[in-house]
């Protein structure tokens, strides 16, 4: 198969490059990036008007397979990223069982093989059945092919285990994912702990509960010299420790997600339990914080800490409903929304937290549109506006924080390895 | 009708969520109710042929036969459920039971329960009308409009009188209430308690903070003091009943010390020597037996308005 796409806007930033371009794909590789090329490909695209960028890259995804087959599976979960643009997504290990042996990461690799419609990046858990005690052996789950480790949805409680899960990693050279919540603080929280929990007559979930966590990480991460990666930073105080952290040399990136820099606790007020995250949609000030860490970098990465969870779970009262919320298929258009529109990031900036620094951070080599390497490529209309309908996600669940909301940016292909995995309309 | 114009919604969900002039309305409706309770023959006709379900997923006595009452004098059918004989034990989810419960052709649900937002979610998913008899910490908004009327009542206004709600104020949806519908009608209100029983920000709902009782029944034009939940304390995080009733206990000395008419509400029921002494909750200025005559009326008043509303929305969309 060879695709030619034609007078696109190539925002390549690993390539320094943001010009209007020709890409030509032959087979599974990128095999030209120039001006005005003439080929009889199979299929030409006219990507006049369009922005043309490397396969997006999501770095925190829970595909709930196996286990929870109701939620998601490994093939919805692929088909809903690919709608978002990804070619890349990391599923993380909170599954039933999860993914804390070789044995289950082969189970897991051969869900991925008969059924993934893009690359799956496999994160093992830190601890036995993620529960804090029994350290995994990193080395042996990187040789079957795991690329991090983290126990997301639960942080290491001990200091001492995390330690040497650390150290181990270090060795191994396996990047670990913190979950830093400090579950003594946080408790049977269910929204941000100020004014609106105090509405509402609801338990609230401080920012301490995730900040004095994010401080605590970062210090091992230094002790050990182990490389870390802090998920879905929600307040101002994280941002800050992470900023100091990474200025005397730790390692350490640190993702947020679309709800954070779009969102405040307000969304909150009528009880829809869309809006029950964890860590909880946070203040004004948390949210223009976020926002600022990332046009500064301090934040590397956006991801969609994607969350599928069943009406039952869902269309309950709020302290019961399970915390979470889809997000493959908003993130793309909330960033440009909230990001490009609000110009806070422009498109180079944008990829850049989309697949450049995921890539990077990953240790993989993607994130870019070079001439040789593998074709994931995807093409928005930058200008698309369209308005996010429970009716149209085809990830199985539709617990999305944004229905409703009008968005801007629409993906228009996806082609992941060369092939068109995705076409919008079809 | 002039009613529908300042009346038109099918719920009462909170006071937050309601203006002055409704909050107004309601009480003035529930002045024409209370010389019916002081008939002879106290029922009337407004709800013939409506069924009004109490719903209670959480122990009540006085809540609940207060709204029985107050549908029984509207002439209405009831039906009680409550936990221990429905099928919430069965794993039912609150929507299923509420849209069983209008398959029935009910026309009003009185719910309590323990979770905040319950009320709110079952108006939401259904047509018909849902009153908030008190859902988790968030409102209880019959209670606060009882305690606003009998304070009218005996008062003779509201704007411009001081107030103080002494008590677990983090826990307590008689206090959220309360605020928002006191400072809704342009009372100053005044929260006193124990520093871990405030609650973050509430400030931002219109109320002055306090940990000094003196202080708190200073001004105060009334007290409306809340009962202290002990067998509710999960977390350990209330004083000792004997350390609490020392320091924020309403006795007749403190009380010297207030203003000379000054009124003491309790919401009930009530525990003496807690947050009262027994001859404060006996004492002359102390109406708490009137709150519960008044919330007949009261809840009259609610179930009146909320059914009219609906059936005049339901003519409206024939």
């Amino acid at each position: 198969m060879k695709i030619l796409i034609k007078n696109g806007r190539v925002v390549d930033p690993a390539n320094n490059l943001d010009d209007i371009r020709d890409i030509l794909v032959e087979g599974a590789r990128i095999s030209k990036v120039a001006k005005d090329i003439t080929f009889a490909a199979d299929e030409t695209i006219d990507a006049s008007g369009k922005i043309v960028a490397p396969g997006l890259i999501d770095m925190h995804v829970h595909l709930r397979e196996p286990g929870r087959e109701d939620k998601e599976t490994v093939l919805t979960g692929t088909m809903a990223a690919l709608k978002g643009g990804f070619t890349t997504i990391l599923a993380m290990p909170n599954t039933q069982p999860a993914i804390d042996s070789i044995e289950n990461v082969n189970l897991l690799k051969d869900i991925i093989r008969e059924t993934a419609r893009a690359n799956v990046l496999i994160a093992a858990a830190i601890t036995r059945a993620r529960i804090g005690e029994e350290i995994t052996d990193a080395a042996k789950l990187k040789k079957e092919g795991v690329i991090a480790v983290s126990d997301d949805g639960s942080s290491v409680e001990s200091r001492e285990v995390f330690f040497k899960a650390m150290k181990k990693a270090k060795e191994a050279r396996v990047l670990v994912i913190c979950h830093s919540e400090d579950k003594a603080l946080s408790a049977s929280g269910v929204v941000n702990q100020g004014a609106v929990s105090t509405r509402l007559g609801l338990r609230g979930i401080s920012n301490e509960s995730e900040y004095k966590r994010v401080q605590r990480d970062i210090q091992l991460a230094e002790k050990t010299k182990c490389t870390i990666h802090i998920a879905h930073v929600s307040c101002a105080e994280s941002v800050e420790i992470i900023a100091k952290a990474k200025k005397k040399g730790v390692k350490v990136s640190a993702e947020t997600c679309p709800h954070y820099f779009t969102l405040t606790e307000e969304a909150a007020r009528g009880y829809d339990t869309n809006m029950k995250m964890n860590p909880p949609l946070r203040s004004r000030k948390d949210k223009d914080a976020i926002i600022q860490g990332l046009k500064k970098g301090i934040l590397d990465a956006i991801s969609s800490d994607h969350a599928p969870h069943t009406v039952s779970e869902k269309e309950i009262e709020f302290d019961r409903a399970e915390f979470g919320a889809t997000g493959l298929e908003t993130e793309l258009a909330v960033s440009v929304t909230e990001l490009i529109g609000k110009g806070v990031l422009d498109w180079s900036d944008l990829v850049v937290r989309m697949s450049v620094n995921p890539s990077r951070i990953l240790g993989i080599d993607k994130g870019s549109l070079t001439t040789g390497k593998a074709a994931d490529i995807v093409i928005i209309d930058p200008d698309k506006e369209w308005i996010v309908e429970k009716g149209g996600f085809v990830s199985k669940s539709k617990n999305s924080p944004f229905i409703g909301m009008k968005l801007k940016g629409l993906v228009e292909y996806t082609i992941c390895a060369g092939k068109i995995a995705y076409k919008a309309g079809q | 009708m002039i009613e529908a114009a300042i009346w038109n919604k099918k719920d009462l969900l909170g006071l937050e969520y309601l203006t002055r002039e409704e909050i107004e309305f309601i009480l003035n409706t529930a002045d024409s109710f209370k010389e019916v309770t002081t008939r002879e023959i106290k029922k009337v006709p407004a709800l013939r042929g409506k069924t009004v379900v109490n719903l209670f997923y959480e122990p009540s006595t006085r809540t609940r036969i207060s709204f029985e009452l107050a549908a029984k004098r509207l002439s209405a059918d009831v039906i009680n459920i409550s936990t221990e004989t429905s099928s919430v034990k069965k794993g039912e989810t609150l929507i299923d039971t509420g849209k069983n419960i209008e398959a029935l052709k009910a026309d009003i649900i009185v719910i309590r329960h323990s979770y905040s937002g319950a009320a709110m979610m079952l108006a939401k998913s259904l047509g018909i009308s849902v009153v908030n008899a008190g859902d988790g910490w968030h409102e209880h908004p019959t209670q606060a409009l009882l305690d606003i009327f009998t304070l009218r009542e005996k008062l003779g206004r509201i704007e411009g009188l001081n107030v103080s709600i002494v008590g677990d104020i983090a826990h307590s949806r008689v206090a959220r209430s309360n605020i928002w519908g006191l400072t809704k009608l342009g009372a100053k209100v005044t929260v006193c308690a124990p520093r871990m029983l405030i609650p973050p920000g509430i400030e931002e709902m219109g109320a002055a903070v306090t940990s000094n009782i003196d202080e708190a029944l200073k001004n105060a034009d009334a007290v409306n003091v809340l009962r202290m939940q002990f067998e509710r304390d999960e977390q350990n995080a209330f004083p000792k009943q004997m350390e609490y009733f020392k320091k924020f206990g309403i006795t007749e000395e403190r009380l010297a010390k207030a203003k000379k008419n000054i009124i003491v509400m309790h919401p009930g029921p009530i525990n003496r020597g807690i947050e009262m002494s027994s001859e404060v909750a006996d004492c002359p200025q102390s109406v708490i037996l009137e709150q519960v005559t008044n919330g007949i009326a009261v809840r009259m008043a609610v179930l009146f308005l909320v059914s009219q509303a609906h059936d005049i929305k339901n003519e409206n969309t024939d």
